[in-house]
């Protein structure tokens, strides 16, 4: 059934996503891994809203993008703020909380 | 009888194509899925941040034809619109700005790979594994838009208005509020501390600009 495809392509992509957050370390390729992410749970929801013949995944997705957005802009502008203070991006050297 | 079991098997057909089973989507879901995961995995493996972000721009594409294929064509085209013509674009500009060649290079081997990479290969198998396991949906736990009701209201984009404007309209103008306060978050958090405004910000005082601050080597050092 088709519905199990879909279903694999978005499990993977939320796999991929979750190892690129853990594996990179530059803070601007980690937001877009939680992108990829994203996708993969958008996938998820539009496949089951679609064969559940049910609008609310749909609409889920629609929310889901708004959220990409408003989460995207807050997160590369702290990176723009913290980037005047330390011009780094990698998060290993953003330690400065740990004591 | 044997006009009957014609009439049945050409209904049957026609409600397997209704549900998206056919050989053409068959072909074109592989050729997206393979396409999306590849370029997801290329993103990961990409040293040049830019080359991460062209690669998102494939994944978000490839995501947008599978939305097609449900068809979900309002979705696709916002997923489009949004992710590739917005988010991509906000990811670049922020690239350009923070000017990656001055930066030092991201070391690609850390302790970290270690345990993400197996974390990461568990989760995908337990998600493969799940999805695999999923059974097929029986008709009892159907919902109120089936095929025939979407092209009743005249397509796709009219039933997700339904659903969005009449059970959702809260949370609607939540996602409002949302984007207005993201907005608003944004501009204060990425621009510059004016001079007269100085002296409410003793650290962005005490050097003449603030990109020019010391970086986080030296401090590291007067802490020591």
């Amino acid at each position: 059934m088709m519905l199990n495809g879909f279903l694999v392509v978005g499990a993977l992509l939320f796999a991929l996503g979750a190892t690129g957050v853990l594996i990179r370390r530059n803070a601007i390729v980690m937001l877009m891994c939680i992108e990829l992410m994203l996708q993969g749970a958008n996938v998820t929801l539009a496949a089951f809203s679609r064969y559940l013949d049910d609008q609310a995944g749909f609409v889920l997705v629609v929310f889901s993008l708004t959220v990409a957005a408003a989460e995207v802009a807050i997160g590369l502008a702290i990176l723009v703020a913290l980037s005047r203070v330390y011009p780094v991006v990698n998060v290993d050297q953003l330690d400065s909380l740990s004591g | 009888m044997c006009v009957a079991h014609l009439a049945s098997v050409v209904q049957r057909s026609r409600l397997r194509n209704s549900m998206a089973d056919n050989l053409e989507t068959t072909v074109a879901f592989w050729y997206l899925a393979i396409a999306a995961v590849g370029a997801g995995g290329l993103m990961l493996v990409a040293r040049n941040p830019v080359h991460s972000a062209i690669s998102l721009v494939i994944v978000i594409f490839h995501v947008a034809g599978l939305f097609v294929i449900l068809g979900a064509g309002f979705l696709a085209v916002a997923q489009i619109a949004i992710y590739a013509g917005a988010i991509v674009v906000l990811f670049l500009f922020t690239l350009m700005m923070l000017d990656m060649r001055r930066l030092p290079e991201e070391r690609v081997t850390h302790r970290q790979i270690w345990l993400g990479i197996p974390l990461g290969i568990l989760l995908a198998i337990e998600g493969v594994v799940v999805s695999v396991g999923t059974p097929e949906i029986s008709a009892s736990i159907k919902g109120a838009f089936p095929p025939a009701t979407v092209s009743d209201l005249g397509g796709s984009t009219q039933a997700l208005a339904v659903a969005l404007f009449n059970e959702f309209t809260l949370p609607f103008l939540g996602a409002s509020v949302l984007l207005t306060a993201a907005t608003i978050g944004a501009i204060v958090l990425a621009r510059r501390v004016e001079a007269h405004e100085q002296a409410d910000f003793p650290q962005a005082a005490e050097g003449s600009s603030p990109v020019e601050t010391p970086a986080e080597p030296a401090l590291e050092e007067s802490a020591r």
